[in-house]
């Protein structure tokens, strides 16, 4: 700890503080446009320049200079730090004026307009007129792909952008060409940039010269109703404001959240959003003659009733989706509990994955944060970067602070970051219980990290490669006291949630494979559009898009998306997040939890709770750890142990990767254009690398 | 500087010769390893006389590929650095310096020269001989005004001694390298002021003979 | 005047043999092991006592600088780069050791590195001087020929010498941009702290030397630190290596003594002022960034740190320009300004944007057409780029024009006036 002490007040900071960290803990704001906290410190923009009293008789650059760096007076006195002497003040007028002369006055037709950093600093430092009497700049626009808008000749060349992309994203697409006031942002002869974190440049780019492309012209900030929640395109749970306006969303944004996603989102958490206003389930279908046709609740209850009632328990069942709250999977799980039914499964793609084993077998043990310890981490069977994007970025974080080792077993992937190729299969991952090479790495690191994905696990011999898997946790020391090392990374949001109040098939009951391959005569889908179901059965398919499972349906009670309802989700970490309603579900459609409350009434099973509060009290009472939001309930360590214990034989093939399609791997998302044309533009990107 | 641009006609491909890769080893080997990147600017110079001149685009994806950079960061360089070409240039590239120590000596004239004889800066001439570009100053001020022909100073020009360089290299005759007025190196015309006590180069060894002065360099290219 | 003796570029002109054989009969390379057998402290301190200031142009205490490394290795590697990216117009000294006495370079990297614990040096030479990176290479190689250097050489102190190159960008010879540059990144300055003493060349110890600064080290250590102190006034000690450009008869470099006078130097070696001493109008002493000297304060002038200081200027890389009466000091100072613009490297706000800003107006100015008012306005945007910088080319892009504004304001008003008073046409665009 140092002491400093600014504009007259005395106070102790960490000494590798920066002099702007030190301006804020002693509640000073420090103007800045170049400097973010998340990437490394340019000190280019001189917004931030402070008077350093004894230092050289000009100011300092705030952000890139350390309280440590910093001399004590002559009799050890602390450093003193000025931030409102003439000096500075100067400072921070003469770069803002610099900053405007070239930058056009064009705020009112500005994305950024309203959100600006350079409008708002321009009203604290600005002035009224411009001395330049010169003309302006003019940048060209450049083409940056489908998601980030330029308009360059606002651009203030702080590199943030460029940072990001090299830095967070591994992917170095940004460059800044030229030199001198013809610096130019570009991407090399204007490519699409190849990023899946692309949309966070616009975000933190500080004035308007990266924008949202898809959000071009369509709202001003001013306009829109922000509500907290949290993101299901993946099982990561970032947290996200959705941006409103009347009923309509206009965009998502992420929350800081440092536990979980920093400030990052992925463009497809980010940009799926055109995908909830096209393909919608606004009214209930009952198929007849063979099409699906328009009816009323009530039609479509009566004819869902009278397929339930002519049918034994044994043969209905239900499928869980991917991006199911857990208060309807409750709901769900209740009420084939009361048709008699011990037929249910969240798990689409058919991951070993078993709740009886206790929560530490299917949660992501070590937490994300805890990636920043790891130093050692084996990938099996998964491509992070497409499954967790977010996730991937922390790996990386945690890479490029050095002293990392990773391993992956499973399909070669590019990661942004290098490591170690292991093998493609169980056996490569039966090698690492021997010793040399990666085993060493494993058994030598101080916080290893072992994580499964879905691709290791939605396999015949899934529940042996996760007993394997744990084996190798304990023996490598991956689980001992104060750290557990053993992280199961899903895909899909709703599953953990899922797990844990035991969304799987009670006893006899029959898993997603059986159910789907004619098992039952009645199928409920909560939004399961990732299973066939076979000819046979009655399905009834609860959703919002008209995808997948809305055309195998029989009937289709539309729900509502997740932005459309208050609901928990429990992240890949076991993590208890609340997601907020931001907007109402179209036309008919209705919450899920109502859809179920009321279908269970005409079924004659009605559910035992009035309200989304009555379910969350029941649910609550139930697993009492679902009261218990943004914490996680950690596994234990013990049931590590004894799944290592449980053995199994593995079979040979490779690990195959559970994402396809990185844009398309929901019925939100194969509804948005947005993602359709990433997900063209990227098969493109590929073949064109293939050739 | 003004904004450079990739050239708008590109050759299709571009690959290294069995030379250049034996340059770029050699150029590679003065780095430690993993530092492969420092070879940048040096081998990007080395492609651009390889390619003739200039750095076509595909050029520019070779070297990156060569060096493991990624390719927006080796445009990066080849636009930051001025002495890359982006787009062709004449067989004899006159660089000439308009800063002004060879501004006060007269370089607006070479420049009026350039403009009737070559044409507008940046332009080659229609037989391909010549381009020209007013360059920053290039070190040489003491022997203001100068220009650089691709490799090679030329010093102390006049107007008149400059069209007849030009026209010797149009011609294809031999040029003297350096100053234009019979000077040697940065002495003052007529004889060094400094360091003409023969004892200097005389006593330890015998020092009958003058030293022979360097051979001054006599080629065009 | 320097004797002849005391001059340590005795083939500034390359009128001697340039061989490693010919340098060695001028003294280069003689008893550089029994130097080196003295210690580091002893080099270091020897230099500390000679009173060299780096002729870089800032001036800095070179043995001071080289105390700066580590005494011991942490595990990184130490380095000494070479300052050869000359090219801040007027200056044009370093230029003739690189082609013509390269011997006392190479000389002088060996016994920097060996007092710095450096294994490894790199000369950065600035792209254009082709000429000059040969001549060097070939010198190097000659030395590595006669296991003067390399990893076993006569000196016991594996010692490897490279030659690198930029490629046009005055930037780079900021230090950090040059070890940016040497990277194979962009020529942009870094943030200091960490200096490059402790986070330099691939964030190793680094220090960073002008040419003339590491060439005149050995001589200074052969001779003796009283030897070369005893030149020059206190705190401006020992010789210098001078360019005079143009408008004078003879223009030259030469090497003479620091604090010799303005008039001596040029009118022994530059042949005078062309048109007599008279004509002079005013001097730029040590190249573009300083500030212009009028010619009333060139009468007494001396050339060193503390004289040029004296009159409001500095004493740079002591490459003066000289301009008589016919000279057009806006549109000179204005090609000055062009030049900056031309060379920021784009980084920070200030001289990104001011550079051009302060090129516009100055062109504007150079043809009257600008008001009066525009000369203060000039003024402050020049103290809103200055200091305000990472690295000091916002400085020295501010400096000139302050030097035009405060000693020709007069010519820049009657500019205007003059412009004003006859009708022009209205410009279509102002570039």
């Amino acid at each position: 700890m140092a002491k400093i002490v600014v504009d007259g007040t005395e106070i102790e900071v960490p000494a590798e503080y920066t002099l702007l960290q030190a301006c804020e803990a002693a509640g000073v704001e420090i103007p800045r446009f170049c400097f973010h906290e998340r990437l490394s410190i340019a000190g280019n923009c001189r917004m931030c320049l402070v008077e350093v009293k004894g230092g050289p008789p000009k100011p300092t650059a705030s952000c890139a200079m350390a309280v440590k760096d910093l001399r004590p007076g002559p009799n050890g006195e602390p450093p003193v730090v000025l931030t409102k002497s003439p000096m500075v003040k100067k400072a921070r007028e003469g770069v803002m004026e610099f900053l405007l002369i070239n930058h056009p006055l064009d705020c009112p037709i500005c994305d950024q307009g309203g959100e600006c950093d350079l409008q708002d600093q321009a009203m604290a430092y600005g002035a009224d007129t411009s001395r330049f009497a010169e003309n302006k700049r003019a940048v060209e626009d450049k083409y940056m792909g489908p998601l980030v808008r330029t308009a360059m000749t606002r651009c203030i060349q702080c590199t943030r952008c460029v940072r990001f992309t090299t830095e967070v994203a591994g992917v170095p697409d940004l460059g800044a060409i030229g030199r001198g006031e013809d610096t130019e942002i570009t991407t090399y002869l204007e490519h699409a940039m190849r990023s899946e974190l692309q949309g966070n440049v616009a975000d933190l780019c500080p004035v308007g010269a990266l924008t949202h492309k898809p959000y071009q012209f369509h709202a001003r900030p001013w306009e829109l109703i922000k509500t907290e929640s949290v993101d299901v395109m993946d099982a990561v749970g970032c947290n996200i404001r959705v941006d409103t306006r009347g009923r309509e969303v206009m965009r998502i944004l992420p929350r800081t959240n440092d536990l979980v996603n920093e400030e990052w989102i992925s463009d497809k958490s980010r940009y799926v959003w055109d995908g909830l206003k096209v393909q919608r389930l606004d009214r209930p279908y009952v198929r007849k003659g063979g099409r699906l046709v328009p009816a009323s609740w009530i039609e479509a209850f009566a004819a869902v009733a009278e397929k339930v009632k002519a049918a034994k328990p044994e043969k209905i069942g239900a499928l869980i989706g991917d991006v199911a709250t857990v208060e309807e999977v409750f709901a769900l799980k209740t009420l084939m509990e009361k048709l008699g039914s011990a037929n249910i499964d969240c798990r689409q793609d058919g991951a070993a994955l078993d709740p009886a084993l206790g929560r530490a077998s299917y949660i992501f043990n070590p937490t994300i944060a805890g990636i920043d310890a790891a130093d050692a981490i084996l990938l099996i069977g998964t491509d992070p970067r497409h499954e967790a994007s977010v996730l991937n970025a922390r790996i990386r974080k945690r890479w490029r602070q050095g002293g990392l080792k990773v391993g992956l077993i499973g399909e070669q992937v590019d990661l942004t970051y290098s490591y170690e190729y292991l093998g493609a299969g169980p056996e490569s991952l039966a090698a690492l219980l021997g010793t040399g090479g990666f085993a060493d790495a494993m058994k030598g690191a101080e916080h290893p990290l072992i994580i499964i994905g879905q691709g290791a696990l939605a396999r015949a011999d899934g529940a042996a490669v996760l007993a394997l898997a744990a084996k190798l946790a304990t023996a490598c020391g991956a689980v001992k006291e104060g750290w557990n090392g053993f992280g199961v990374l899903h895909t899909a949001a709703a599953r953990v949630g899922a797990l844990d109040v035991g969304a799987v098939p009670g006893p006899k009951g029959l898993d997603t494979k059986a159910m789907a391959a004619g098992g039952l005569d009645v199928a409920f889908l909560l939004g399961a559009d990732e299973v066939d179901v076979e000819p046979g059965a009655f399905v009834v398919y609860i959703g919002t898009h008209g995808d997948r499972g809305a055309h195998r349906a029989d009937v289709i009670l539309p729900g509502a998306a997740y932005t459309e309802k208050s609901g928990l989700y429990v992240n890949t970490e076991g993590r208890v997040q609340f997601a907020n309603r931001a907007a109402f579900p179209p036309g008919e459609a209705r919450e899920d939890w109502a859809v179920l409350r009321a279908l269970s009434e005409v079924l004659g099973q009605t559910l035992p709770f009035d309200s989304l509060t009555g379910l969350r009290a029941k649910l609550m009472a139930a697993y009492p750890h679902l009261g218990r939001l943004d914490q996680i309930e950690a596994g234990k360590a013990d049931d590590i142990a004894k799944l290592a214990e449980k053995g199994g034989a593995v079979e040979k093939g490779a690990f195959a990767l559970p994402i396809e399609d990185f844009y398309l791997t929901n019925p939100i998302a194969r509804a948005s254009a947005i993602m359709a044309e990433c997900s063209a533009l990227q098969a493109a990107s590929a073949a064109e690398a293939a050739e | 500087m003004s904004v450079r641009r990739l050239a708008a006609e590109q050759p299709e491909s571009f690959a290294f010769t069995p030379e250049l890769e034996e340059i770029a080893k050699a150029l590679i080997a003065k780095y430690p390893e993993g530092r492969q990147a420092s070879a940048v600017v040096p081998l990007l110079w080395e492609t651009q006389k390889a390619a003739g001149g200039w750095l076509p685009e595909p050029a520019l994806r070779a070297v990156a590929d060569r060096l493991g950079m990624a390719h927006i960061r080796v445009l990066e360089v080849a636009t930051f650095y001025t002495m890359f070409n982006l787009a062709p240039v004449g067989k004899y590239f006159v660089q000439l310096c308009g800063t002004t120590p060879c501004m006060l000596r007269g370089s607006d004239d070479l420049k009026a020269v350039c403009q009737r004889r070559i044409g507008d800066e940046r332009h080659v001439s229609a037989d391909g001989t010549f381009s020209w570009l007013e360059v920053e100053c290039l070190g040489a001020c003491t022997n203001a005004p100068m220009v650089q022909i691709n490799d090679d100073y030329f010093e102390d020009l006049t107007p008149e001694n400059f069209e007849a360089l030009l026209d010797n290299l149009a011609a294809g005759r031999p040029v003297k390298i350096g100053p234009q007025n019979g000077r040697h190196g940065s002495e003052p015309l007529g004889g060094p002021t400094a360091l003409t006590d023969p004892a200097l180069y005389a006593p330890k060894a015998k020092q009958d003979e003058p030293a022979a002065p360097a051979a001054a360099p006599t080629t065009g290219e | 005047m320097l004797a002849d003796k005391d001059r340590i570029f005795t083939n500034l002109y390359g009128l001697q043999d340039f061989s490693l054989k010919g340098a060695q009969s001028r003294g280069c390379w003689d008893g550089t092991k029994a130097i080196l057998e003295k210690g580091r402290d002893w080099i270091i301190n020897e230099m500390k006592a000679s009173g060299l200031r780096g002729r870089g142009g800032a001036g800095f205490s070179t043995g001071l600088k080289w105390s700066f490394m580590p005494k011991q290795s942490d595990g990184r590697p130490h380095y000494l780069v070479v300052n050869a990216d000359e090219s801040e117009p007027g200056t044009c000294k370093d230029r003739e050791i690189l082609r013509n006495d390269p011997h006392t370079l190479i000389e002088g990297c060996l016994i920097a590195s060996f007092a710095m614990g450096a294994h490894a040096a790199y000369i950065y030479v600035r792209g254009e001087f082709i000429y000059e990176r040969k001549r060097l290479q070939q010198a190097i190689d000659e030395c590595y020929a006669a296991g003067l250097l390399g990893q076993n050489n006569i000196h016991d102190y594996p010692f490897d010498l490279y030659v690198h190159h930029g490629a046009g960008a005055y930037i780079c010879g900021e230090e950090t941009a040059l070890l940016e540059s040497l990277e194979g990144k962009k020529g942009m300055p870094r943030l200091k702290p960490p200096f490059p003493a402790n986070m330099g060349l691939y964030g190793c110890p680094t220090t960073v030397n002008n040419v003339e600064s590491i060439a005149v080290a050995p001589t200074i250590l052969r001779r003796g630190a009283a030897w070369f102190s005893g030149i020059g006034r206190a705190n401006n000690v020992g010789t210098k290596l001078y360019g005079i450009s143009g408008h004078v008869n003879r223009p030259c470099v030469v090497e003479d003594a620091m604090g010799i006078t303005f008039k001596e130097l040029i009118e022994k070696h530059g042949g005078g002022v062309r048109g007599g001493w008279d004509n002079l109008l005013a001097i730029i002493p040590g190249g573009a960034s300083c500030p212009v000297v009028p010619a009333e304060a060139c009468e007494d002038l001396i050339m060193d740190f503390d004289g040029l200081r004296a009159v409001k200027s500095s004493f740079g890389t002591a490459g003066v320009l000289v301009m008589d009466k016919s000279t057009d000091i806006i549109k000179a100072i204005a090609r000055i300004s062009a030049f900056f613009k031309h060379e920021s490297c784009g980084q920070c706000t200030p001289c990104r944007e001011g550079t051009g800003w302060m090129w516009r107006v100055m062109q504007r100015m150079a043809e009257g057409r600008a008001h009066k008012r525009e000369i203060d306005m000039l003024l402050e945007v020049t103290t809103q780029i200055e200091g305000h910088t990472i690295c000091a080319l916002g400085d020295a892009a501010a400096w000139p024009v302050q030097g035009l504004i405060r000693n020709f304001r007069h010519v820049i008003e009657e500019r205007i006036d003059q412009y004003a008073a006859n009708p022009h046409p209205e410009p279509v665009a102002a570039e």
